[in-house]
């Protein structure tokens, strides 16, 4: 019997896709270290400048990080699963263009919106600009009301970040509206009674993810608290490496906010349990709430604030400083700008497909937990920080230069390698769960059907799934392309010297007070951001229906 | 049975699988020989699709031993991957490629031979399945039983050792069904082509396949030729996958049963006063308005009068009967209901 056992488990080893699993484990290793680096280094000794940092900023950071993700978290609730529940449960004018439009500030970086929204209510700026004008006689005290605060840090957070909370709101509403909500309305409750009683509750799990998807940008935020001065933890990260020249208070702060991040990440998945976003009892006949009078101009009220404040009014006002200024800034650095950025989202929308479908595949062929539990470290990447990558990856790339590959950090460093493998960490799981649910998609038994007709695991993906899977590749690479091409905080540690992108150089000039110079750089990163999200909103929805 | 068969195909021993904490296949034994057509039978979930899946090598055995001709496949230590045992499958929504032609298809399992050879080896099976023309076509440009065709003529194409179906008339209509069964054992007949088939409904099979393995819960229930187990199935639950059945306790009397429709002469191994059970076919059951037989009363008449339940007088219970011709019976009817000796079949285990 012992022989027979020691067999069969021979067999099972045997009958491991080894090469696949082996390649898998491999890439999920190196796509982890920049996150293993960051825990293991808390545990090193404090750095020099650590004592004065916890001392005199530490509680700064935790105050500031606290106000914004309590004041965020509540405010891009309110908006977007209110603004969800008009969009599929009421008619009201308008309804059916907020139902798309309302995701467009998801295009809208945040800390593009917050440079541009200091400048409009700048003293100098349209807003005072105009109530001088009307209102003569207003007091001083009114017109030099400073928007440099952290009040205003939330609301713009807000503003900008909602659409998680909308579009992951909107989808449980659209699938599960019909039946269940109808029945509420037949046994008597009225509009305010069913959204609390029902309504509320049906979108439980997509308030929690959407909260925690919305809160994980906040952390990961640079370049907004930077611009109104508001000390986070990333700007300590940042202040700890490049002005006190302290690795070791840099990877511990670090290593705290990606703490924070794992305990909003359990509490996701606490709050959510097991329900899921997705069911099948999808309706598209739900009677809407007819709103009328005051009713239908609060609904659209309510809707086009976001809209405005998120995406219309930064939009335009990026517009006319861009006409102001395209003259003299668009020229061949304009041109050398764009094609860094776009060069680089290309090649890490590339990267991060051909990784994603190893690891998607591998996991798929083993069949095993193996692989799947360690694809699960490799998506952690997403919910770290951007300047927590980056400082894992610099901490990783100085440990390789002094032990085993002398010349290594002059290398990664000097070319854009290092920044390339970091937006990989940062962004495999926009790009692996797309992947993933296109081979969802595809079904198992092609596989299966080209294996029993002779074909290998490598030749079964060349011919049968890669083909079948193009729309799900192409969507996964467009989707990490437009992220990179908004990202900044990482961006701004690892480029190479004096090599510059849009969104980084957009933000210096913009840090620099030539809001006008940054606008063409801005407008740039977001008219592209939207063209995608447009588009794939419109292939999404032609693939649902039909 | 003997190991050393020359003919036999397929050996699967002892073969065990479990999902998580769920046995799938327990402890399971199965052969084919050269040449036969195989159905397994049970209802869902009993585990006989992942015994093909064990066989085709898309799922590795616990413990066991699967073998293909003289070649250890699985178990034993021995592990040869799907795409080198020699074995063609048609999956149960047909795993078709859809970006390929019906032609690209069945030509994709022959990539080791040299192209004229692959087309006329394609265009060889397309004929052998009634398709020879539509080679062309994309698979949702066919009718679901076309598909099916394609899927088979794929199967076949590369000359496998052994061809799997999985549940090969689940996803077509009744009407289709019919005409399919008949085409698939021509099919495979001019093949010669050994066959391990799934199905649920062993009406499906039983014209089609030379030998029959009813499962449940993982495990072989009973084996033998459709005929033996519709004559003799060990259990209810054989009994019912062989069409209708009556489910009848007996008690043991000398030299014979009492049944409810009466006592009947026949050898029984139980002492006088046990109680066994015995499986009485709807068809068998004789149905007379004046006798002989156990009288009782017509309660419901169903499948355009053919079909009737009747309740036994003496709160002997109900059977169903299959209504003599031009009888024209109707509920609250008066009748007498029999069954011959030979038409009781006694369950071995009691």
């Amino acid at each position: 019997m012992a022989v027979g056992l020691s067999a069969a488990r021979l067999t099972r080893l045997r009958a491991v896709p080894w090469r696949w699993v082996g390649l898998a484990l491999a890439l999920v290793a190196v796509l982890a270290v920049p996150i293993v680096v960051i825990g293991a280094g808390v545990l090193r000794p404090a750095g020099p400048s650590w004592d004065h940092v916890a001392g005199t900023l530490l509680p700064a950071y935790v105050g500031n990080t606290v106000i914004l993700v309590l004041g965020v978290g509540v405010l891009a609730l309110v908006l977007g699963v209110g603004a969800a529940w008009l969009v599929t449960m009421t008619r009201f004018p308008g309804h059916r263009f907020f139902s798309w439009a309302l995701v467009l500030p998801l295009a809208v970086p945040a800390y593009m919106a917050a440079y541009t929204w200091a400048g409009m209510l700048d003293v100098t700026g349209p807003v005072q600009r105009l109530v001088r004008t009307v209102v003569p006689g207003m007091s001083d005290a009114f017109l030099q009301w400073n928007v440099m605060r952290i009040e205003a840090v939330v609301v713009i957070f807000a503003v900008v970040l909602y659409p998680y909370v909308f579009l992951l709101s909107r989808t449980l509403l659209e699938r599960r509206s019909g039946s269940v909500l109808e029945s509420a309305r037949l046994l008597g409750r009225s509009g305010w009674s069913v959204f609390f009683r029902v309504g509320v509750p049906l979108v439980r799990p997509a308030m929690a993810g959407g909260v925690a998807l919305v809160l994980m940008e906040v952390l990961n935020d640079y370049g907004a608290v930077k611009y109104y001065g508001v000390p986070t933890f990333t700007t300590g990260i940042f202040r700890a490496w490049f002005t006190l020249g302290d690795v070791d208070t840099a990877i511990r702060l670090s290593g705290i906010l990606m703490l924070i991040v794992l305990v909003l990440l359990v509490l996701e998945r606490w709050q959510r349990g097991d329900a899921r976003y997705s069911d099948a009892g999808a309706s598209r006949f739900t009677a809407r709430y007819p709103l009328r009078g005051w009713r239908a101009a609060g609904a659209v009220a309510f809707c086009a604030t976001p809209l405005v404040l998120g995406f219309a009014l930064p939009v335009a006002q990026l517009l006319a400083w861009s006409g102001r200024s395209a003259g003299t800034v668009v020229d061949a650095g304009f041109l050398v700008l764009s094609l860094n950025s776009f060069g680089l989202a290309a090649a890490a929308g590339g990267l991060a497909v051909a990784v994603a479908v190893v690891l998607a595949y591998a996991a798929r062929i083993e069949r095993g937990r193996l692989t799947a539990a360690a694809t699960k470290l490799a998506l952690l990447g997403y919910s770290v920080p951007g300047a927590v990558i980056a400082v894992g990856v610099l901490v990783a790339v100085l440990a390789l230069d002094r032990t085993v590959l002398p010349g290594a950090a002059t290398l990664l460093t000097a070319t854009v390698l290092a920044l390339l493998f970091a937006y990989l960490v940062r962004f495999m799981a926009v790009a692996f769960l797309s992947v993933e649910s296109g081979f969802e998609r595809v079904g198992e038994s092609v596989r299966m059907a080209s294996r029993t007709a002779g074909a290998s695991p490598l030749r079964t993906l060349a011919r049968v799934e890669l083909p079948l899977l193009k729309g799900a590749l192409g969507a996964a690479g467009i989707l990490v392309f437009v992220d990179v091409l908004k990202e900044l905080p990482l961006t701004l540690i690892l480029r190479p010297f004096n090599f510059d992108t849009l969104a980084t150089r957009a933000f210096q000039l913009a840090t620099d007070e030539q809001l006008a110079a940054s606008a063409p750089s801005a407008l740039m990163v977001i008219l592209t951001a939207t063209a995608v999200l447009v588009v794939l909103h419109r292939v999404l929805a032609n693939g649902e229906t039909g | 049975m003997s190991a050393a068969n020359p003919a036999r195909v397929l050996s699967v021993e002892g073969v065990a699988k479990r999902f998580g904490e769920v046995p799938a296949v327990r402890e399971l034994g199965l052969e084919a020989r050269d040449g036969e057509i195989h159905a397994v039978v049970g209802r869902s979930g009993c585990g006989k699709s992942t015994l093909l899946r064990l066989i085709a090598g898309l799922e590795v055995p616990d413990a066991g031993t699967v073998r293909i001709g003289d070649r250890l496949v699985a178990g034993g230590g021995a592990w040869v991957p799907p795409e080198r045992r020699g074995v063609g499958m048609v999956f149960q929504d047909f795993g078709l490629f859809p970006h390929f032609t019906v032609l690209e298809n069945v030509m994709y399992g022959l990539a080791d031979r040299a192209r004229p050879e692959r087309e006329s080896r394609a265009a060889e099976v397309l004929r052998l399945v009634s398709l020879d023309g539509l080679g062309g076509r994309y698979p949702h440009q066919l009718s679901g039983g076309q598909q099916q065709r394609v899927a088979l003529a794929r199967a076949l194409a590369p000359e496998p050792a052994l061809l799997l179906l999985d549940e090969p008339f689940s996803n077509l209509d009744t009407a289709l069904k019919r005409e399919l069964r008949r085409e698939l054992g021509e099919v495979l007949r001019r093949a010669g082509i050994t066959t391990i088939l799934v199905v649920h409904d062993a009406e499906d099979v039983l014209d089609l396949a030379d030998r029959v393995t009813v499962m449940r819960d993982g495990a072989v229930l009973q084996a033998g030729r459709p005929g033996e187990l519709y004559e003799s199935p060990r259990d209810a639950y054989v009994a019912r996958i062989f069409g209708d059945a009556n489910i009848v306790e007996c008690r043991v009397v000398s030299g014979g049963v009492t049944t409810p429709l009466g006592t009947v002469e026949c050898a029984v191994g139980g002492a006088p006063g046990e109680t066994v059970r015995a499986c009485i076919r709807p068809e068998d059951v004789q149905v007379s308005r004046d006798g002989p037989g156990r009288p009782a009363t017509v309660r419901v008449v169903a499948g355009a009068g053919r079909s009737v339940l009747l309740e036994l007088d003496d709160g002997h219970g109900t059977v169903t009967a299959r209504a003599p011709e031009g009888a024209d019976l109707s509920a609250g009817d008066r009748v007498f209901a029999r069954v011959p000796a030979a038409c009781v079949r006694l369950f071995p285990g009691g």
